[in-house]
């Protein structure tokens, strides 16, 4: 049985930075992902990371920017402590290698961002997560006491008798064999989990499998009705168009050739907050004045061509491949898409989850520095300080205990319960059906706009799902990559993400950051200036069943120096 | 909507049957992509059929194929076009695993066998000098852009599949990790430059190992130019540091390029002698120490002569382009350049006599233009 003191659970920028931190911090630690490293997706950022590390900027704007894009739902503790840590980590970056643009001085540059009162994103290219991402796997090739695990799918995690995290249960995907991890402290980094909407930015693996897998165990979930749809995705395929785009100047407009964001941004124009932006965009889509394909155009042209090939070269070869149009001659059809979740498993500043043993970062996570809207570029940021914060964390408290107890009958339970998936009749619908059928739910009823009665019509059919996830067909009987058996577990997974955010955004009867209920269309501070957060009492293991409630409760939002106000841009 | 026909390349390691061709007929836009075709059959009839792939829009370098023979990302060949391509069989579109990598299951290749070794295999980080500063290293803003060519490279292995080199000599260190290897070979905050130079130029796999056949420029999905980067490697080997390797990698660029500013175009019956010395093979003059390395040839060209592929009179013989003059004054243009003028996609040139224009702002035509164009300017670059 491997044992490691630190076992970190994916490894995007968050879990290669918990990886890092850990093993700094004199820890024994595995680090390992469902697929390779470098394919993670945090490699698909493309527009940077945020930090006030120019002499004019502060942190304290930083802060105050994020605290006004959370629309005050982000708790301030954290967001200061995210903000003031920010340029210490992008040095960190720098110095380990990271080929961050620079400017005439030959310093770090910076580009504009939406919903920032400065120029204060860092970037590379627009291969900015992609260059970070890189640059810690080399960082990880060169540490080699850090042990990889590279193609391991974590299908659950396992407690001691006294509820102490003590490890996961793994599959290798080479050749199916199932192992049982034993670690005295789990960090998961799992990353988003937008592909229960379709479309979606998301690549194929945003699953959101810590997020169930911590569900499953008990821990709650926090701010999950907080998704973040993004403006800019292209119409067919969902595919990002980087909001770098719109910081080099880029412009929105509408089939009657109108720059709408000056209705409802006239400050801060297509450079508001997104979910100032989508909202923008689906009611001019709404209310007619879209293009017939149910988008709006976005126009690059303004940006200068040297400009363009030095710093969104990717979106030129994205959009030419992906969508055929030419965006240096003609504007590229766009709508808000399926983008980020907020929410995820409630954490504290150290990223230690409620479920003692138990810590989370990065998207997997809420702890919460994005509250009801992520400002754009704070999100590496995010992965990166709490990814770092929670291995040093976890690194430190190792230390003080002994290896937890990891009962080897939960991995015979799971290796029995795999075994009935691949076995079982053929009889069931196919995993892509119940998976298509539950992003057309979400992106219909639990998307841009919601009401009451949509959000209750989608919670039936995902319990519905939920069952019929149960006794889905498998193909592949095989052990060696077997995706078929892979599919079926991370639909489970899917699913009760789904739960908690319809649960979530039921519940919460205001409209905040990236809830906008058309029943609740004003934000209501006095009531609902909190947290919802949800919790699953199941079985521990299997899938949440169509007859569990989840149950609602609330946290308070932390406030430091600034209080609630209304948000315009 | 139209029918596409397509061909898949199938293996199932544990069946204990040998791989087989699956014929399947998938219903799509022709826009959409060879990977959309694929994860459709997955969906709508079997799951079995393995292949890697994530992001579906050419970023995390999962789904590495060979469509019609020629090592590419699935999810961004488009079915339309890969259906009329020459080298489709009738329009059926043919997909079959990475080459140059053990398969593991149908699509899926073993990367860490061999990409992922040889990345290793480069010190695949970098490795300043002492402490780091208290802010950031400051470093023109040129040089980190340029580095972001090797950087764009996604890992997809598209390069290693296609690698002629490769194919006759496995151990070469091959088109992506020397890329990466350039990665820190350019940035100016590595302390090791000339260490790792030395390393891979005396490697008998290292950078001299390459051919010059372009596959991988012209398969990488991210315009990486890997060729281009390795040739900026024996650029900086030989020209800033004068390394002469023990394989005599340097004496056979030296010669490629004094040979083609003689003749104009390559006098190869030159080529092998006056790559280890300074004579040709009439008034040899060889340079004793190469004398072993040069023996070490002789089969290959009498492989050559016997094969009829080395005509012995007209390649001892060899005529000078009519207008040698002209080649000269290249050589002149590029000698009186102060620098050596690196092409690059993200530096696009900045020609004064360019403001709106496509031209030069355009990534270089093509990375095959961009890559001769550089060979070109540099002093003691290889000219192909
Ligand atoms: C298109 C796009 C553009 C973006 N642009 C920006 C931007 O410009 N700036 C910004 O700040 N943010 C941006 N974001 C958001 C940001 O990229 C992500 O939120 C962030 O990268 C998430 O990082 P992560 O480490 O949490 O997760 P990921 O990078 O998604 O990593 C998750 C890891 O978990 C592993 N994993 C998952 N499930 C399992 C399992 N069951 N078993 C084992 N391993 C598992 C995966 O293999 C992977 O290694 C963008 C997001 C998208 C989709
Ligand atoms: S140019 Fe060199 S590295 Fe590139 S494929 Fe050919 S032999 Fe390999
Ligand atoms: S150089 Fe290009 S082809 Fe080779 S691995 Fe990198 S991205 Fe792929
Ligand atoms: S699926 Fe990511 S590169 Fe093709």
């Amino acid at each position: 049985m491997p044992q490691h003191d630190v076992l970190v659970i994916g490894a995007g920028l968050a879990g290669m930075r918990a990886a890092l931190a850990a093993a700094e911090g004199g820890a024994n630690v595995g680090v390992m992902s469902k697929i390779h490293p470098v394919r993670s997706h945090s490699n698909a950022a493309q527009g940077g990371i945020n930090a006030a590390l120019n002499p004019e900027d502060s942190w304290e704007s930083h802060a105050f920017d994020t605290v006004k894009g959370s629309d005050y739902l982000g708790d301030q503790d954290a967001i200061e402590i995210m903000c003031r840590e920010a340029p210490e980590e992008i040095l960190h970056l720098e110095h380990l290698g990271v080929t961050f643009h620079r400017n005439d001085e030959g310093k770090l540059g910076t580009r504009a961002f939406g919903g920032a009162s400065a120029a204060r994103t860092y970037y590379v290219a627009d291969i900015t997560g992609q260059a970070i991402l890189h640059v810690l796997y080399e960082q990880l090739m060169k540490h080699e006491e850090v042990y990889r695990y590279e193609e391991y799918f974590v299908t659950a995690l396992v407690q001691d008798e006294t509820g102490h995290v003590a490890g996961a249960i793994t599959r290798n995907l080479r050749d199916g064999s199932m192992e049982l991890f034993n670690a005295k402290k789990v960090i998961l980094c799992t990353g988003g989990n937008g592909q229960i909407y379709n479309p979606t930015t998301n690549a194929l693996v945003c699953t959101g499998d810590g997020i169930a897998l911590a569900y499953r165990l008990g821990a709650p979930l926090m701010d999950m009705e907080m998704v973040q749809y993004h403006p800019t995705t292209l119409a067919g395929n969902g595919l990002l168009i980087t909001e770098g785009a719109r910081g080099e100047g880029a412009h929105l407009y509408n089939a009657e050739g109108e720059r709408f964001m000056e209705k409802y941004a006239p400050n801060k124009m297509e450079l508001a907050s997104r979910d100032v932006v989508s909202r923008a965009e689906q009611t001019e889509i709404n209310e007619g004045r879209g293009f017939p394909d149910g988008t709006v155009h976005l126009d690059i042209t303004p940006v200068p061509r040297k400009r363009i090939h030095e710093a969104l070269r990717e979106i030129v070869m994205v959009a030419r491949d992906f969508a055929g149009v030419d965006i240096l001659n003609e504007p590229v059809p766009i709508k808000p898409g399926n983008h980020y979740v907020m929410g995820g498993i409630k954490t504290d500043t150290d990223g230690l989850c409620p479920v003692p043993g138990l810590y989370a970062a990065g998207e997997t996570a809420c702890v919460s520095v994005h509250g009801g809207n992520r400002l754009g570029a704070n999100s590496l940021l995010d992965t990166l300080i709490f990814g770092r914060r929670a291995g040093a964390h976890a690194a430190r408290e190792a230390k003080a205990i002994a290896m937890p107890t990891a009962a080897h009958s939960q991995l015979e339970d799971e290796q029995r319960a795999i075994d009935t998936i691949v076995r079982r009749e053929r009889s069931g619908r196919r995993v892509s059906e119940v998976k298509a059928e539950l992003g057309r739910i979400m992106d219909a009823k639990v998307a841009v706009y919601r009401d009451d009665e949509g959000l209750k019509e989608a919670l039936e059919g995902i319990k519905r799902l939920q069952e019929e996830a149960k006794t889905v067909a498998i193909d592949d009987k095989g052990t060696v990559f077997n995706q078929d058996v892979l599919g079926a577990l991370e639909l489970g997974f899917m699913i009760d993400n789904a739960e908690a955010i319809t649960v979530a955004a039921l519940e919460r009867k205001e409209s905040r950051g990236a809830q906008y209920r058309t029943d609740f269309p004003e934000r209501n501070d006095e009531e609902w200036l909190k947290h919802i957060t949800v919790t699953h009492h199941g079985n521990g293991n299997g899938n949440a069943s169509s007859d569990d409630v989840p149950e609602l409760a609330y946290s308070e939002v932390t406030l430091t120096q600034w209080q609630p106000e209304a948000r315009t841009y | 909507m139209s029918d596409f026909a397509l061909k898949v390349r199938r293996y199932d390691p544990e069946s204990g049957e040998p791989a087989y061709w699956e014929d399947m007929s998938i219903e799509l836009e022709p826009e959409r992509s060879v990977l959309d075709a694929i994860l459709k059959y997955k969906a709508d009839t079997d799951n079995s059929l393995a292949i890697r792939c994530s992001c579906q829009a050419a970023i995390c370098g999962s789904c590495g194929v060979r469509i019609n023979g020629q090592s590419r990302l699935a999810c961004n060949t488009q079915l339309g076009e890969a259906s009329e391509e020459l080298r489709a069989h009738d329009g059926t579109i043919v997909v079959e695993p990475m080459g140059n990598m053990p398969v593991l299951k149908d699509l899926i290749v073993d990367m860490d066998a061999v990409h992922w070794k040889k990345v290793q295999r480069v010190v695949p980080w970098l490795l300043p000098e002492g402490d780091p500063p208290e802010r950031e290293y400051i470093v023109p803003a040129e040089s980190m852009i340029d580095i972001t060519q090797s950087m764009a490279c996604i890992q997809c292995g598209a390069c290693v599949s296609a690698c002629l080199s490769m194919e006759a000599d496995p151990e070469f260190i091959g088109p992506a990790a020397l890329a990466k290897a350039y990665r820190f070979v350019g940035d100016p905050r590595d302390s090791q430059t000339e260490e790792r130079l030395r390393d891979l130029a005396e490697d008998p796999h290292g950078i001299y190992d390459c051919t010059h056949c372009f596959a991988c420029i012209e398969v990488c999905p991210k315009d990486v130019a890997p060729m281009s980067q390795i040739m900026r490697l024996r650029r900086r080997a030989i020209g800033d540091y004068g390394i002469k390797d023990s394989n005599n990698g340097y004496g056979h660029e030296k010669a490629f390029v004094d040979l083609v500013e003689k003749y104009g175009t390559l006098h190869e019956a030159q080529l092998l002698p006056k790559s280890f010395g300074q004579g040709s093979l009439i008034r040899s003059q060889i340079d004793p120490d190469s004398l072993k390395q040069l023996a070490g040839s002789f089969p290959t060209v009498i492989a050559g002569l016997k094969s009829g592929k080395v005509n012995p009179i007209k390649a001892i013989w060899h005529k000078k382009l009519a207008d040698q003059k002209q080649v000269k004054r290249i050589y002149n243009e590029v000698e009186s350049r102060g620098e050596r003028i690196e092409l690059n996609l993200y530096i696009v040139g900045e020609d004064p006599s360019d403001n709106e224009g496509e031209g030069a702002q355009e990534p270089a035509g093509g990375d095959r233009a961009g890559a001769d164009a550089e060979a070109g300017k540099s002093e003691e670059g290889a000219i192909q």
